[in-house]
């Protein structure tokens, strides 16, 4: 168990931020798996003693979010989009290659603890099709053949870029920076990539722009 | 129709979602106005300005905060909604790691007319180079006495908390949202009483999407009739406009409502070369699918509507003849289904037989008299479910079905996959990377 | 329901009516006699909306509307499925989708004949599927608690069960778990549904999903003959619905009683009846010439009975337990007074005080209805002494509960510490040790008020001076009384005058016998019940008469054995707390079994007397209440004053023969504060040791926070921590098992 009284000052940190201490359990969570790589029953337990609940009333929390590991992730989860504005882009045919790859399906991980799969849902990235994520991170505008150069780099213990992030945090490390404490990595990955100007390109190109303000 | 960027503006400098790049171009200078103004004075100006939510419901945003009961002594909240999770999407996370500055000074002014003293950003978990660049706007703005106690000496208060969520696509719907915010299951609440009046810990809340509040500042400092001189009457304003799918240049372009989606598609470099639009959802797969023929149509609340679909996130998805609509529609289905909370029957059970059923014509072995099931199941859904997130998992299939039956009669025989090749439908066919 | 006095005008399938504004369509409609079908809906839940089976129209609205979480506007009209067919259609494709992936075991499911859904799928389904999918399946059954097992294929997701947990009994043990289609109900591993009203889920369950261990495929609906009954366990005076089926009681469930129990009862009440069947008592026994106890014929052990009575006559004590219903407990004082001449009757099987006898004598009996459990949701405050209502009164804690979330009133405890019942009732703690109780109930004064109530528990009477100090208190602050013994059969005697007026008490009787007192007749008290040695009592008196229904260690001691009725086999009535009759009809009767008044009436008719019932109360002379003399106990160096109660479910004779119940009960701690715990170097979650005189007993400490300093809890009667001592008892408390 690697829950130890650091991790309960995290918890209370992470309490003190809201007006009322149970909007705590989400961010505590993410903060279970942070010491722990899923939500074990030692995390459950620390929730509810923390915010005076029972363990069935933080189990029912944390089995309704999918982000909530049931036994322990990949030190790099991958996910892969299928949802269809990826999946019919590609996202399909990279899962393919990839569960082919590492000889591991959905929810799975591989037998080194290294790398964990997911079958992902939209993650608000379309105009960046297929996309793929580590530890949540993107990899945008990937291909069947990017995607194995990532996850081979990621086994052979070689930093990957995220394209709009800084190199992969390991899964541990970014579910702390969910729970709110900050890594620093904020600069990495540049402002905007070429999808996200597409349009400001486009407007400068052809010489438009908002008006100006009159007052 | 010109394309107009204002929250994009100046994505293309290094800094922009840093205080210095955010103030290099006249940022939180709006805030400061507004602290001139009386909040009733900031909610009027934000009713005039014809701003509608842009979340996907597109309700007026004026009109959303005044229901929030004013001098009551109780707490008012400030929630943000950053759950962006609506299959074509992708406008909130952009704007939020690009120009993050912008949501954190339309907080403010925000806050300051609905009297908030808290304030939560709720961001999908799943985005943490976004939920960095926010939480390092919060930082700096704390830091510029912009946020925190007596702010720049006008007297008003203002937390602002930074909370990631942890995958649930329900968390999206407002009542959801302040359910998981209140750290619990995040399934809808029964309405009355409305967020307005009993919203999060039981006090008046509002919550509003990450755009509708990043357009505020611009709307304080250039004033309602700016505003409206983009848009109509009916939809004022401009639009982050995701364009995503089979198109040569996807990305976010900022213009005007009422742009056409034929214009649209022009600026985003046109479907990619040698093929053509089969179908387009405007804003998210919980719209009604349209067809070629509706190109013209303005994207606006109105006209959308009228055309039989609806504007929603507006974030439009360009889908080309190499795309199987079976498969398409099937997937989304499968989306639904892993995304309905569990709470309502319709929803619940409507979305785990209808995916089945969908999932049988993709494999090849539908029946015509599933086709008429599948019509009355997703009657037996909309308008009985207990959110609107049942009503949306009844969209996709009946609008599919009213323009491509044969491809349906099709899968009553052929697998989804053999009348359309998955691979000619891919962003990499033909290319070799 | 908001409970208002403005009225609005709606009209239901075409008939207009006029009710209160507030009320839920639901509602309305069944004051017309329209059923809508639902699930979820529960009128003593908060509305979910959740199953959608509910749907009508409302004229003017786009979509059809939840009839169970929609209040009605004036001018609203109302169509339910009767007249509309957008209210039809939408049931009906509800309940296709609610029946999709049920499994339609019904021939085996325990709900099957009196099923919701089995019901309304007859009413509003189709009568062919037409899903053909794979249906969803979960390993069965799970145990949520050793009594109540969940076969989740059959769940619905109403959440009656869940909100039940949480908003009535405030145990959130259960919760639903996953989401979507995935979404179950469940408990965490390692915290099992042990609350004290788990059973209510089973009741309230729409369809066959929670289940009971003791009634699971035991029985068909059709095949019980059901009875109204009121519950003999407690003194909350529950009205119950007993199933039997051949003779033999299968199940209890708790029945509609606004005024009492509302539809709830607790599992102790709903599960602990196999004991009427356990260890019966099938003749009358005497005791021969060799000394062995022998079965003899009815008339032949009344008249020897009745000849050793008539010897004793009135150097007889008569001592009587908590079951004794009204009728019985007349009889037993009639016979008492009136046959064998004797004043030395005392129904309080239990540690007791001449200053308990005064107080019960003038502020307690004859008094109906002068405190409801009604007025406790009404009341201001309402001031717990000596009282733990979630473990001797729980239907009273539910009603406390009720009333303190509503926030109109709060709670108040004179208690050792914060226990997880007064924590759920929102309660404030006023901590006190037995030696500062008094002392605390002075100070208490401040949060009363005319709009008061204080309700007692009989453990008051173990702490000298206090009950004096509670009459003082309710005098001077107006604030109203209740006493609430823990027993059914208490109130009941103690208004039918067994109450030792002019006598001696259960602890002077006993203690008298082999002196002025040679005869004892008892009836429903067991030895572990009373402070006083009640064996060597028995063995030294000349004649014992034990009527009973079970075997005892009182009955294998009596030269007379009378067996009596049990409570399913005869009617009666149980005066509850508030003084409040609950009367209950013969369940199964038993040829051959005759209730105590009858036997006493043979008895009185054989010593040549009858038996003549009269208003006791209404002659007898009160004694004046004076404060008992407190000699107050000091600890001296490893010692500390002993506070115990009774968990609902404890070693209790009348629980035997259920061990999934048995299995759900609390177990023995023993609680200290911080700094006591310091004194005494105790640990948390070690293992400590309190001994008195030659008993000992060990359990694991619990470092309680919010408790009295000098004080150690621990519960009676309970398995393996029984220390049948009263409260304010000296005791050594050592770190460590007994040795």
């Amino acid at each position: 168990m690697s829950l130890t009284q650091q991790t309960r000052d995290k918890a209370r940190e992470i309490i003190s931020r809201y007006p009322q201490a149970r909007s705590a359990l989400l961010p505590m969570l993410h903060l279970v798996q942070a010491e722990e790589g899923f939500v074990s029953a030692d995390g459950i337990a620390l929730c509810a003693e923390e915010l005076a609940l029972t363990t069935a009333e933080v189990a029912a929390v944390a089995t309704f979010y999918t982000m909530y590991h049931r036994k322990p992730a990949g030190e790099y989860h991958i996910g892969v989009c299928i949802n269809p504005g990826c999946g019919i882009l590609g996202g399909d045919a990279i899962w393919a290659k990839v569960t082919d790859r590492l000889g591991i399906g959905h929810d799975e991980v591989t037998e080194d603890g290294k790398i964990s799969l997911e079958r992902i849902e939209c993650q608000a990235a379309c105009t960046h099709a297929p996309v793929m994520t580590a530890n949540w991170e993107f990899l945008d505008n990937m291909t069947p053949e990017s995607a194995i150069d990532v996850i081979d780099k990621l086994i052979d213990g070689q930093a990957v870029q995220s394209t709009r992030g800084p190199k992969i945090p390991t899964f541990k490390e970014n579910e702390l920076l969910l729970a709110g404490f900050d890594d620093g990595l904020v600069d990495f990955g540049g402002q905007a990539d070429a999808f996200m100007l597409a349009g400001l390109n486009r407007a400068k190109e052809l010489g438009q722009s908002a008006p100006e303000g009159t007052k | 129709m010109t394309l107009t960027p204002v929250l994009t503006a100046h994505w293309d400098e290094a800094d922009s979602y840093s205080i210095a790049g955010y103030m290099r171009h006249g940022g939180y200078s709006a805030f400061k106005k507004a602290f001139t103004s009386t909040p009733d004075d900031i909610i009027n100006l934000v009713k005039d300005s014809g701003l509608r939510g842009r979340g996907g419901a597109g309700f007026p945003t004026g009109l959303k905060w005044s229901f929030v009961p004013q001098n009551d002594g109780k707490p008012h909240y400030l929630v943000i909604n950053a759950d962006e999770s609506e299959p074509g999407a992708c406008k909130d996370i952009p704007l939020m790691m690009a120009n993050p500055h912008s949501l954190i000074e339309g907080i403010i002014i925000s806050a300051y007319a609905m009297r908030a003293n808290h304030a939560f950003i709720y961001i999908r978990g799943e985005v943490p180079q976004a939920f960095r660049r926010v939480n390092n706007a919060i930082r700096e703005a704390y830091t510029a006495g912009y946020l925190g106690k007596n702010i720049m000496g006008s007297g008003f208060d203002l937390e602002v908390v930074l909370h990631a969520g942890a995958g649930a696509y329900i968390c999206g719907e407002e009542t959801a949202l302040l359910d998981s915010l209140e750290g619990r299951r995040g399934q809808p609440r029964l309405k009355p009483p409305f967020p307005a009046v009993s919203g999060l810990y039981a006090s008046p809340s509002c919550v509003n999407n990450v755009e509708t509040i990043a357009n505020i500042p611009s709307i304080v400092n250039n004033g309602v009739d700016w505003f409206r001189s983009f848009g109509t009457e009916k939809s004022p304003g401009f639009k982050l406009f995701a364009v995503s799918g089979h198109v040569n240049r996807p990305g976010i372009y900022e213009a005007p409502l009422g742009i056409t989606m034929r214009e649209l598609l022009e600026h985003a470099g046109g479907v990619r070369n040698g093929h053509s639009v089969k179908f387009w959802l405007p804003g998210g797969s919980s719209v009604p699918m349209l067809t070629p023929d509706l190109l013209d149509t303005p994207l606006t609340y109105e006209d959308i509507a009228a055309a039989g679909s609806m504007l929603g996130t507006g974030t439009p998805m360009i889908f080309d003849e190499t795309t199987s609509v079976v498969r398409a529609v099937t997937g989304w289905l499968s989306f639904y289904k892993h995304e309905s909370c569990g709470k309502c029957t319709p929803c619940r059970e409507g979305t785990y037989w209808i995916s089945d059923l969908l999932h049988r014509f993709e494999e090849g072995h539908g029946t015509e008299s599933d086709l008429d099931k599948l019509v009355e199941l997703c009657g037996q859904i909309a308008g009985r479910s207990f959110c609107a997130l049942g009503d949306a998992a009844a969209t996709p299939f009946p609008a599919a079905l009213k323009y491509f039956r044969d491809e349906f009669v099709q899968a009553t025989h052929t697998p989804a996959n053999e009348t359309y090749d998955p691979t000619a439908a891919t962003v990499f066919a033909g290319v070799t990377r | 329901m908001t409970v208002t006095t403005q009225t609005v005008t709606v009209t239901v399938d075409g008939v207009t009516i006029e009710v209160p504004a507030g009320t839920l369509i639901i509602r309305v409609a069944e004051m017309l006699g329209t059923a809508i079908p639902r699930f979820c809906d529960h009128p003593l839940l908060e509305p979910v909306a959740a199953c959608r089976m509910c749907l009508v129209e409302v004229e003017g609205q786009g979509k059809p509307v939840p009839s169970c979480a929609v209040t009605v506007a004036d001018g609203m009209i109302i169509k339910t499925q009767h007249t509309s067919e957008l209210a039809e259609k939408a049931q009906a494709g509800v309940m296709e989708f609610l029946l999709i992936n049920h499994p339609l075991d019904c021939p085996v499911c325990d709900k099957g004949g009196e099923c919701p859904l089995q019901n309304q799928a007859m009413t509003n389904g189709r009568g062919e599927t037409r899903f053909d999918g794979v249906k969803r399946t979960f390993p069965k059954p799970i145990n949520v608690s050793a009594q109540v097992l969940l076969d989740r294929e059959r769940c619905v997701s109403c959440a009656r069960c869940t909100r039940f947990a949480d908003q009535i009994a405030g145990d959130p043990f259960i919760e639903l778990l996953e989401r979507g289609s995935k979404q179950q109900v469940g408990i965490s591993e390692d915290q099992p549904f042990d609350s004290y009203f788990s059973g209510n889920t089973i009741q309230i369950c729409p369809v066959g999903a929670l289940t009971s261990a003791k009634y699971r495929f035991r029985s068909r609906p059709f095949d019980l003959v059901s009875t109204p009954t009121a519950c003999e366990h407690c003194a909350a005076g529950c009205g119950l619905r007993t199933d039997i089926r051949r003779g033999t009681v299968m199940r209890r469930l708790a029945w509609d009683s606004p005024e009492v129990n509302e539809e709830w009862n607790c599992d102790k009440g709903r599960f602990a009846f196999p004991y009427i069947k356990e260890n019966r008592l099938t003749t009358p026994l005497v005791r021969d010439e060799e000394g062995n106890l022998v079965p003899a014929s009815w008339p032949e052990a009344i008249r020897v009975a009745a000849a050793g009575l008539q010897a004793t006559g009135q150097a007889t004590g008569v001592l009587t337990g908590g079951r004794l219903t009204n009728e019985d407990a007349s009889a037993y004082g009639a016979f008492a007074r009136g046959v064998l001449g004797t004043n030395d009757v005392d129904f309080r099987a239990r540690s007791t005080s001449d200053e308990e006898t005064a107080f019960l004598a003038n502020h307690v009996a004859g008094k109906s209805l002068e405190v409801t459990y009604g007025d406790l949701e009404t009341a201001q405050s309402v001031l717990l002494v000596n009282f733990e209502p979630e473990d001797e009164s729980p239907i009273v804690f539910l009603r406390l509960r009720k009333a303190a979330l509503s926030g109109k009133t709060k709670v108040f405890a004179i208690a050792p510490y914060m226990t997880a019942g007064l924590a759920k009732m929102k309660g404030t703690l006023i901590a006190a040790s037995p030696s500062s109780e008094v002392k605390a109930l002075l100070g208490a004064v401040e949060n009363l008020s005319a709009q008061s109530i204080v309700l007692v528990g009989e453990r008051a009477a173990q702490t000298p001076g206090l009950l004096s100090a509670v009459a003082e208190l309710v005098a001077t602050t107006g604030a109203r009384l209740a006493w609430i013994p823990r027993r059914a059969g208490e109130r009941g005697s103690l208004d039918a005058g067994l109450l030792p007026i002019g006598g001696r008490n259960t602890t002077d009787i006993i203690n008298a016998v082999g002196q002025d007192i040679s005869g004892l007749l008892i009836a429903g008290v067991g030895v572990e019940d009373v402070a006083a040695n009640l064996i060597e009592a028995i063995e030294s008196a000349d004649f014992v008469v034990s009527l009973e229904t079970r075997h005892s260690a009182v009955t294998e001691r009596a030269d007379v054995v009378l067996p009596v009725a049990a409570v399913t086999e005869k009617s009666g009535t149980f005066r509850n707390w508030e003084g409040r009759d609950r009367a209950f009809d013969t369940v199964a009767a038993v040829p051959g079994s005759i209730s105590d008044a009858a036997v006493l009436e043979e008895l009185a008719h054989e010593m040549g007397a009858t038996l003549t019932v009269s208003d006791f109360w209404a002659t007898a002379t009160k004694p004046a209440l004076v404060a008992s003399g407190n000699d107050s106990v000091s600890p001296g160096a490893g010692q500390a004053i002993l506070s115990s109660w009774r968990h609902l479910l404890d070693k209790g004779t009348l629980q035997e023969g259920e061990p999934f119940l048995a299995a759900t009960s609390r177990v023995g701690v023993i609680r200290v504060s911080p700094a006591t715990a310091a004194t005494l170097n105790l640990i948390d979650g070690a293992t400590a040791t309190v001994t008195h005189e030659e008993t000992a007993v060990s359990a694991p400490v619990i470092v309680t926070a919010n408790m009295a300093e000098g004080v150690v809890w621990l519960p009676a009667n309970t398995e393996g921590t029984a220390l049948n001592l009263p409260s304010g008892t000296c005791v050594t408390v050592t770190s460590g098992g007994v040795a």
